[in-house]
């Protein structure tokens, strides 16, 4: 079988940095991979290549491939925005759209590719807040802003978003690092949950998520990945001694 | 003994005596304004106390018989203004969007400086390319055309004269065009990347993101844009006294004559012999302070809430 994403020797440059170099990673379907490594190493900058963030960027070069079920998404005749219809996006800061209520947040980006009828939104609605956990906290005040709701809330809003376009790859960019504990571990069983329909790829620098969560971990440093293998194994008996210092925090 | 450092020094002094002078410049633009509303407000009183609530729905003004209507001039200044506002608002908006959104920073950055250019020429320019050029223009091509084809609407019925509320309306756009430009431009700008991002990530074009997410949240910001627009409009005196036709009257038609609160009080404040007539004016000219004043004071209370929204809350 052929992994849902496939990596090759993907590099991207910033004018003059290079932010990732000539990196190589397969993320099987259905599979929770967890990016790790010391800040500015470039790991948002790995993901956001992953769905053609850097598009938006001007001075942003990527080069190399990324292959989504064996299809590169770099290619010439290949529109991005259909890309991000199958690759969604969590950010690190909860972005709702504020102006918009709750849920209409829901469903903005449903309502982009889809004609739908008020019944059929309802619908997607419920089931989405449902399954991000947050529908009895909000059944009663879903045309209330969206900027009313927690932090916390205002995550699980977006993922909730992500997930009514129906993608089929997840990527997360330190989505908890804005909330508390407890949101937190709310997000983190969802993400178990999630992943049964979706391939999901999420950055973090809370090791102990990255453990609880995901079936493979990859370990960057300096724009480089210096591991990828086996959540059990990078966490236990990692091959680099680069991997083992910054996971046992003896880093720098 | 240790000294007492924290004690006040004289030196200290002079920072106090430097506070209190700019509080004394500052408070001098409030004086000039109190003085300038209450000196109009007095010389208007006779006409205030003669006509009465007559000056505002009269369409009468003859000088000579001593009957003072304001309505066509204040009819003139409202309709001209707003129908520059429809025309200006949309180019303005798009202008921000085309640089903020579309183009490359290098171009953007020549449009931009383009439209600050626009804002500079002086308004009598505008006045004579518009009485030499566009009226005439408007006279040969687009208003018999109109009045031709669309006459029998009552927008277009008449004759093409050219100098118009046609020709006022576009001139007074084109000259509120930068500065609905410029602030949107910097209201959108203001629009943090990460709402750009929700958009694009959730699979939306260029357009759909502009649409769900960069004018919904800069909303408010472009309205208090177009309302300083207005306010820039409504005061605007001689580029539209010398193309809308100046004929004190009230009609439907864009191609007829009108005339406007500012170029009444231009055009006739060197023949205010009588007492009436002068007060008249100053009731015309009180008139037009305050709407401005309120307009102005509304866009930027508008604005400056945005800006407090953006740094305060919005995550
Ligand atoms: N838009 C950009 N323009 C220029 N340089 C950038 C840009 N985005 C990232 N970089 C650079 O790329 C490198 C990697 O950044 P990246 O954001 O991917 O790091 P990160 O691993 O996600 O860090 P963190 O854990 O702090 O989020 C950094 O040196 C950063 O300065
Ligand atoms: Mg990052």
């Amino acid at each position: 079988m052929t992994p849902k994403v496939q990596i090759e020797n993907l590099s991207v440059h910033f004018s003059k940095t290079e932010a990732v170099k000539s990196v190589n990673m397969d993320v099987d379907e259905n599979s929770v991979t967890a990016i790790i490594g010391p800040s500015g190493c470039g790991k948002s900058t790995l993901l956001r290549s992953i769905n053609r963030m850097h598009d938006l960027v001007s001075g942003a070069k990527v080069s190399g491939k990324v292959l989504l079920d064996g299809e590169s998404i770099y290619e010439k005749n290949v529109d991005p925005v259909l890309i991000r219809r199958k690759i969604g996006m969590v950010f690190q800061k909860p972005n709702p759209f504020p102006a918009m209520s709750i849920y209409d947040n829901v469903v903005a980006g449903y309502k982009l590719n889809n004609r739908i009828k008020k019944r059929e939104a309802d619908e997607i609605v419920e089931s989405c807040l449902k399954r991000v956990a947050l529908w009895d906290e909000v059944k009663d005040r879903l045309k209330t802003s969206a900027m009313d709701l927690s932090g916390g809330q205002q995550q699980r809003l977006c993922i909730a978003r992500t997930i009514a376009i129906q993608p089929e790859v997840i990527l997360m960019d330190e989505p908890c690092s804005a909330l508390d504990p407890i949101a937190t571990y709310k997000i983190e069983e969802l993400i178990d949950e999630l992943q049964e329909r979706y391939t999901i790829i999420i950055v973090t620098h809370n090791m102990q998520q990255a453990a609880r969560v995901s079936d493979i971990t990859a370990f960057m440093y300096l724009g480089e990945m210096v591991e990828c293998g086996p959540t059990s194994k990078i966490f236990t008996t990692p091959e680099n001694k680069q991997t083992e210092d910054y996971i046992t925090g003896r880093f720098g | 003994m240790p000294e007492k450092t924290f004690k006040r020094n004289d030196l200290l002094k002079g920072d106090y005596i430097f506070r209190l002078c700019t509080l004394l410049f500052a408070s001098v633009i409030l004086v000039i304004l109190v003085v300038i509303v209450w000196q109009m407000t007095k010389e208007s009183l006779p006409a205030i106390r003669k006509f009465r609530w007559d000056f505002l729905v009269s369409s009468d003004w003859n000088p000579v018989d001593g009957k003072f209507g304001a309505l066509p001039y204040i009819y003139g200044s409202v309709v001209s203004s707003i129908l520059a506002i429809i025309i200006a608002t949309p180019l303005g908006v798009a202008t921000a969007l085309f640089i903020t959104e579309i183009s490359s920073r290098r171009i953007g950055r020549v449009i931009s400086s383009l439209v600050e250019l626009l804002a500079a020429i002086p308004s009598v320019i505008y006045g004579l390319w518009g009485i030499f050029v566009m009226a005439p223009w408007l006279q040969q091509t687009i208003q018999p055309w109109l009045s031709d084809h669309l006459g029998s609407i009552p927008f277009f019925a008449g004759a093409p004269y050219g100098v118009s509320m046609m020709a006022g309306a576009l001139i007074l756009s084109i000259m509120i065009l930068p500065i609905i430009a410029a602030i949107s431009w910097e209201v959108i700008l203001a629009v943090p990347q990460s709402q750009r991002e929700a958009a694009i990530a959730l699979g939306a074009t260029k357009w759909e993101m502009i649409r769900i997410s960069v004018l919904p949240y800069a909303k408010s910001g472009i309205l208090g844009a177009v309302i300083l627009g207005l306010g820039r409009a409504i005061g605007e005196t001689m580029a539209v006294t010398m193309v809308i036709g100046n004929n004190p009257q009230i009609s439907l038609s864009l191609l007829a004559p009108a005339y406007t609160m500012p170029s009444v009080i231009a055009n006739e404040f060197a023949e205010a012999t009588s007492t009436l007539h002068y007060s008249a004016l100053m009731e015309i000219g009180l008139l037009l302070l305050g709407i401005t004043l309120l307009v102005n004071i509304f866009a930027r209370l508008l604005i400056a809430s945005i800006s407090r929204k953006q740094k305060g809350g919005v995550h």
